[in-house]
């Protein structure tokens, strides 16, 4: 048994050696609550819903959201209706008939629309900075969710003696751009009228976007979390009774 | 298998499975290979799991990785994007890329405790020379078997990773850039690239799986070896079967319930989450890291301030293990009986995980200095230590069997 807990604990050593070494991050990025977060983590349905609100009424202006299609909102809770009507909000190119150019109205199975016709177009609007797409963009982030939150909600004056750019703003999280960032503050109190009352606080807008972006990146977590258990709950079992088949087996030797 | 039945009425199954074994052997070789009739010592510890385990992962990653193989694409273009398809669209394929993605991470937990358990319990001495050399290419495959799989994905770590690493070709004199050129199929990393390394990465598996039937026919040979790295007679030996195969499948159990943990609950915690942004050869990340089982090697070659030597220090640091039979000049096989060899084994170990952190550093300033300290001990421990200690050492009395008494004072 002795020998079990030292290789285990071998095996946990060097795994646990291997996730410390990248855990070195520059700005310290405080640890939020989320509802996902943990072993039974599962996403809050009503916060999705507003943060998709927000993701719509804020930052669809300047970010695409590629890799989500209009049927992926179901697992926010909405019924087909509810996602039909949501995707003829938007238009998409297409050819008629005739073979002309023409637009029609969009299906479940369409994608977020990307708000720029090209990089270029993007950048001049944006001086010069690119805004990314955000589907993976909680997965891209040192700090993922909390950097997040952190970084859309830290904006505040420059430090004394800092001069920031024209254009650009302080932010107390955007290390990897030297504290400036192109992106200007978007987020205030009451920024949006959340449709199922709560009370839109700075605070809240940005985690409930924070949450959806969160899913958006990892949209099979609940399923992961689920999955796990049970499979953990199988292998515990699994493992257990090959130790003792173990120990049976090897007590012949002793006769 | 005997076949010497007592009754005369043998059943139709039992008749049909000895015309095929008459024919192809094939339950016998299995039978001899990790069956009855391969007699083991039975003092194995838990650390003579790990070379079954490997075998595990390895057949885990063929399997995972054929699943990916039918639903990547491998074009610069749509590379990352199937592999998001994989992630949200195909049918629990998130699943299999979390498993596959943190399968290799584990397979090189595995294999660096089953190379350690081989350099501690002296398992390289003869007559086992030939058994480690092929674990050496073994970990040398692997090693570029993932190197060119953390490439398909196509975000920004795997380009920058695998334009850093082919570059180090370039240090060889004159031939250096040819070399290069033709690694990348044109003059930077780009499609022809990702498509070789696509074709290599689904092939090499399979070589290493030749490697590992090699691997244990070369174990046949002398047996295996034990914790007090002494000869065993046949009264010390069990079957591996039942005895061993239940004590793998435990410890399957135990490494299982570690990797999923991983896989369900941290799945992007060995990653970069570089990663996750798609492979742009117009912005260079600020620090480019490899994966973290090839970190102590990168820091070995930023170590040294020139190129070349660095490139000649890196392939050199897993070059030397195929002479380190010959290096080590102790008549004791067990590190157990080694009081002095043992202390500098230990701190072989931990200079290894320091190195694995200056690789994950930026080179310079304190990483720098350290980096080159645990280089220098990462060498001296080869060279110097293990002739040296091997002649000075005065090693404690052996047991002459398992049985014996010495054995107690030794554990
Ligand atoms: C007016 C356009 C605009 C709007 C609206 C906008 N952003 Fe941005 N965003 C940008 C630009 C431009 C950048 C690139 C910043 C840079 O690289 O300096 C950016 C960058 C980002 C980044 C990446 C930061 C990093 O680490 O690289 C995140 C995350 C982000 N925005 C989130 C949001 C969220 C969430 C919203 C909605 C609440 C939003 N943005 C609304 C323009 C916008
Ligand atoms: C020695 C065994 C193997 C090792 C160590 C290994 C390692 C890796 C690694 C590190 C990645 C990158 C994972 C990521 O970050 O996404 C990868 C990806 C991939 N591998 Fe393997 N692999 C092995 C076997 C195989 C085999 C046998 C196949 C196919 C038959 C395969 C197919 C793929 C595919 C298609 C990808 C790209 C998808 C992805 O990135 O998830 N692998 N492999």
């Amino acid at each position: 048994m002795k020998k079990i807990i030292l290789a285990a604990a071998a095996t946990l050593a060097l795994a646990s050696f291997t996730a410390s070494v990248f855990a070195a991050e520059e700005v310290h990025i405080p640890k939020e609550q989320w509802s996902f977060n943990g072993t039974f983590g599962k996403f809050d349905r009503l916060q999705l819903q507003r943060g998709l609100q927000v993701y719509k009424e804020i930052c669809a202006s300047c970010h695409s959201l590629k890799y989500v299609a209009f049927r992926n909102l179901a697992a926010l809770g909405y019924n087909e209706a509810q996602i039909k009507a949501f995707a003829a909000e938007y238009e998409y190119p297409d050819i008629d008939d005739e073979g002309s150019d023409t637009k029609r109205k969009g299906l479940p199975s369409d994608y977020f629309p990307n708000p720029y016709p090209n990089e270029k177009f993007a950048r001049a609007s944006s001086n010069g900075a690119l805004p990314p797409d955000l589907s993976l963009i909680s997965k891209a982030r040192e700090g993922g969710p909390d950097y997040l939150f952190h970084l859309i909600t830290g904006y505040e004056d420059p430090p004394a003696g800092m001069t920031v750019m024209d254009g650009m703003s302080y932010n107390k999280y955007f290390s990897s751009g030297n504290f400036q960032i192109a992106m200007v503050k978007q987020i205030e109190d009451d920024k949006v009228t959340y449709a199922d009352g709560t009370k839109a606080t700075t605070d809240q807008i940005a985690r409930d976007v924070t949450a959806f972006l969160h899913w958006a990146a990892e949209p099979m977590l609940e399923a992961r979390h689920s999955t796990g258990l049970r499979v953990m709950l199988y292998m515990i079992v699994f493992t257990l009774l090959a130790y003792f088949l173990k120990r049976r087996i090897w007590a012949r030797l002793d006769k | 298998m005997s076949t010497d039945n007592s009754s005369t009425e043998k059943s139709v199954w039992r008749r049909a499975f000895e015309w095929h074994e008459a024919r192809l052997p094939l339950v016998s070789f299995i039978d001899n290979a990790v069956g009855t009739k391969y007699p083991a010592p039975r003092n194995l510890n838990y650390f003579w799991n790990f070379g079954f385990l490997a075998g595990f992962v390895l057949v885990l990653m063929i399997m995972t990785g054929v699943v990916l193989a039918m639903n990547y694409i491998p074009h610069k273009d749509m590379a990352f994007d199937s592999v998001e398809r994989i992630m949200r669209d195909v049918n629990y394929g998130w699943l299999i890329r979390y498993m596959h993605a943190n399968g290799a991470s584990f397979f090189f937990i595995v294999v660096y405790i089953h190379i350690f358990r081989g350099l501690y319990y002296g398992s390289y001495k003869a007559p086992r020379e030939v058994l480690w050399w092929i674990g050496i290419i073994i970990y040398l495959v692997m090693m570029a078997t993932a190197f060119m799989g953390y490439v398909l994905p196509w975000g920004q770590m795997s380009f920058w990773g695998a334009t850093v690493i082919t570059n180090l070709f370039s240090a060889i004199p004159l031939i250096g850039e040819p070399i290069v050129t033709f690694l990348w199929g044109g003059f930077s990393v780009d499609n022809p690239t990702l498509n070789r390394f696509f074709a290599l990465h689904y092939l090499l598996p399979f070589v290493i799986f030749a490697l590992v039937f090699l691997h244990v026919w070369a174990l046949h040979i002398p047996g295996s070896n034990n914790p007090l790295g002494i000869e065993v007679g046949p009264a010390d030996k069990i079957p591996f079967h039942p005895y061993y195969t239940i004590k793998d499948v435990f410890g399957i159990g135990v490494f299982l319930l570690v990797y999923f943990a991983v896989v369900f609950w941290g799945p992007n915690m060995l990653g970069d989450p570089l990663n996750y942004v798609v492979a742009n050869p117009l912005v260079t990340p600020p620090h480019i890291v490899p994966e973290w089982y090839y970190l102590p090697f990168y820091a070995i070659l930023r170590a040294i301030p020139d190129k070349l030597l660095g490139v000649i220090a890196m392939f050199g640091s897993i070059l030397v293990l195929f002479v380190v039979p010959w290096l080590d000049t102790s008549r004791v096989r067990s590190a157990n009986f080694r009081p002095v060899y043992r202390v500098f084994f230990w701190l072989f170990i931990i200079n290894g995980m320091v190195l694995g952190w200056c690789g994950s550093q930026l080179p310079e300033g304190l990483p720098l200095i350290v980096g080159r300290i645990c280089t220098l001990y990462y060498f001296l421990f080869f060279f110097v230590l293990m002739p040296v200690i091997g002649w000075m050492e005065t090693p404690k009395p052996l047991p002459a069997s398992i049985g014996s008494p010495a054995l107690k004072a030794a554990e």
